[in-house]
């Protein structure tokens, strides 16, 4: 950084503390946004310190030093003047008011964050309850190991058996099937929703197992259809679209 | 003539009986300038970082320990200036007490202590002279300068480079400089007395602040 020209005798004179008026008013403005003239200026500065040794001789009397102990003494630091500020020496404590500020602010939104997040965590937990126990109704309904045993009147022949549960507005069905007779290879039953009016609708697809029991559980279905019955169809394997006569099961909703 | 009246006589007498060039010291002087710009220096490696430490920690030897090693730099400036050891003294005071209440006034980081007390000497000086109030504000003095003026040795060395230099200036530019310097004169007024145009004084005044510089850049 260089000096300018134009104020490098003035910057002299200020160092010397002798530049008055409209020229010193003029300096300072550039100094203040000069940083070669201000380093400049520090020189000077240091330049009028070697002036000073040329004075070097005297020494102060004893009674100098006496004087400034003694004063020293009277004025224990605790009543220090505080030192006169500049603006610029406040910017680092603006700076960390402000950064204390926004800390609590985070600080505040984090706590926020906090208890939602801990609201979630209970509201998930909750769920993911619900949801385990809704697991285990169904993986014990449709586990393949499961023993279904189907209880009849005494001395009663085992016949084969359905029971459909159905829930309108979730379009939600679970079929289980016991004692159900095997069927020839390429045909399989077909379970149907039989509305309150209109063509019964498809509700899946299935083989008994080798001990004649099968499962459906929430087959593709239209919302929210008023059922009336469910049936028991014996169709190709692939399904079809209307029941094939004769029904071989067939229950009435209550 | 605007040396003081401690020096008037004496010095220039004994320097011109000697024959040596104004402003260069006998060899006498510069043992007696070396003992009283160092006073009595602190025992052991205590340096003036240090010492300040212990001003800021409000330890009163910290501040006994500072006087003994730069008071003769603050007394002969003020001195020289006013031209009466009381009023030197009650500079000498000042400057002290004023870095005692507040040593935070002094930025380590931006120079040394000895420079910057010279200089804030010669300031406080020169407003008592001038019979105003404090015109330049201690916290924002900075003096880049070596050497620091802490040691003996350093302190002699730089003492005969200055009186060297201001003794080989034309007398011109050393009685310009000094007039800004010693009486705190203005250049309008330096112009006034001297008769000379104003921008040769402004020139006569900064090139003999840099001579000084140069003479300590080699």
């Amino acid at each position: 950084m260089s000096v300018h020209e134009q104020f490098a005798e003035d910057l002299a004179l200020h160092a010397l503390g002798t530049l008055q008026g409209e020229e010193r008013v003029s300096l300072e403005k550039h100094l203040e946004g000069c940083a070669g003239c201000r380093r400049e200026l520090e020189q000077l500065r240091g330049d009028m310190a070697l002036m000073a040794l040329s004075t070097a001789g005297p020494v102060p009397p004893r009674r100098a030093r006496q004087r400034l102990i003694e004063a020293v003494a009277r004025e224990p630091r605790r009543s220090a003047a505080p030192a006169k500020r500049r603006w610029w020496t406040l910017v680092p404590w603006v700076a960390a008011a402000a950064l204390a500020a926004g800390l609590v602010a985070l600080w505040l939104q984090n706590s926020d964050l906090q208890r939602r997040v801990a609201g979630l965590q209970d509201q998930s937990a909750q769920q993911l309850a619900e949801l385990q126990r809704a697991r285990e109704v169904v993986s014990t309904l449709t586990a393949t190991d499961a023993m279904r045993v189907t209880l009849v009147a005494a001395k009663t022949p085992p016949q084969p058996q359905g029971k459909a549960i159905y829930v309108r507005d979730r379009s939600s069905l679970i079929f289980l099937a016991s004692n159900l007779q095997q069927l020839p290879a390429q045909k399989a039953y077909e379970l149907w929703l039989i509305p309150t009016s209109g063509a019964p609708i498809p509700a899946g697809v299935f083989k008994p197992d080798a001990h004649g029991s099968a499962t459906v559980v929430n087959p593709p279905l239209p919302l929210g259809v008023q059922a009336k019955a469910f049936a028991i169809t014996v169709e190709p394997e692939s399904g079809s679209s209307a029941p094939t006569l004769p029904i071989v099961m067939f229950g009435a909703g209550e | 003539m605007p040396f003081g009246k401690w020096r008037e006589g004496k010095r220039i007498h004994d320097e011109e009986s000697l024959g040596n060039p104004p402003g260069v010291a006998h060899p006498y002087f510069k043992w007696k300038e070396i003992n009283c710009l160092s006073g009595t220096e602190p025992k052991g490696d205590r340096t003036d970082a240090a010492v300040l430490l212990a001003i800021r920690s409000g330890d009163e030897n910290g501040m006994a320990a500072l006087y003994d090693r730069y008071s003769a730099v603050v007394y002969s400036v003020a001195l020289r200036v006013l031209g009466d050891t009381g009023a030197a003294e009650d500079v000498l005071q000042e400057v002290f007490m004023q870095l005692w209440r507040n040593p935070g006034l002094f930025d380590s980081s931006r120079g040394s202590l000895g420079p910057w007390l010279a200089v804030i000497a010669r300031h406080r000086a020169i407003d008592g002279l001038r019979k105003r109030r404090p015109e330049t504000d201690i916290a924002d003095v900075v003096v880049s300068v070596e050497p620091d003026m802490a040691g003996d040795a350093e302190r002699a060395r730089a003492m005969e480079k200055v009186r060297g230099t201001l003794g080989s200036m034309p007398s011109a530019q050393r009685q310009a400089l000094e007039m800004a310097y010693f009486e705190g004169l203005s250049h309008s007024e330096i112009s006034e007395k001297t008769g000379e145009p104003l921008g040769t004084i402004k020139t006569r005044i900064r090139s003999g602040l840099l001579a000084l510089r140069k003479a300590f850049a080699t």
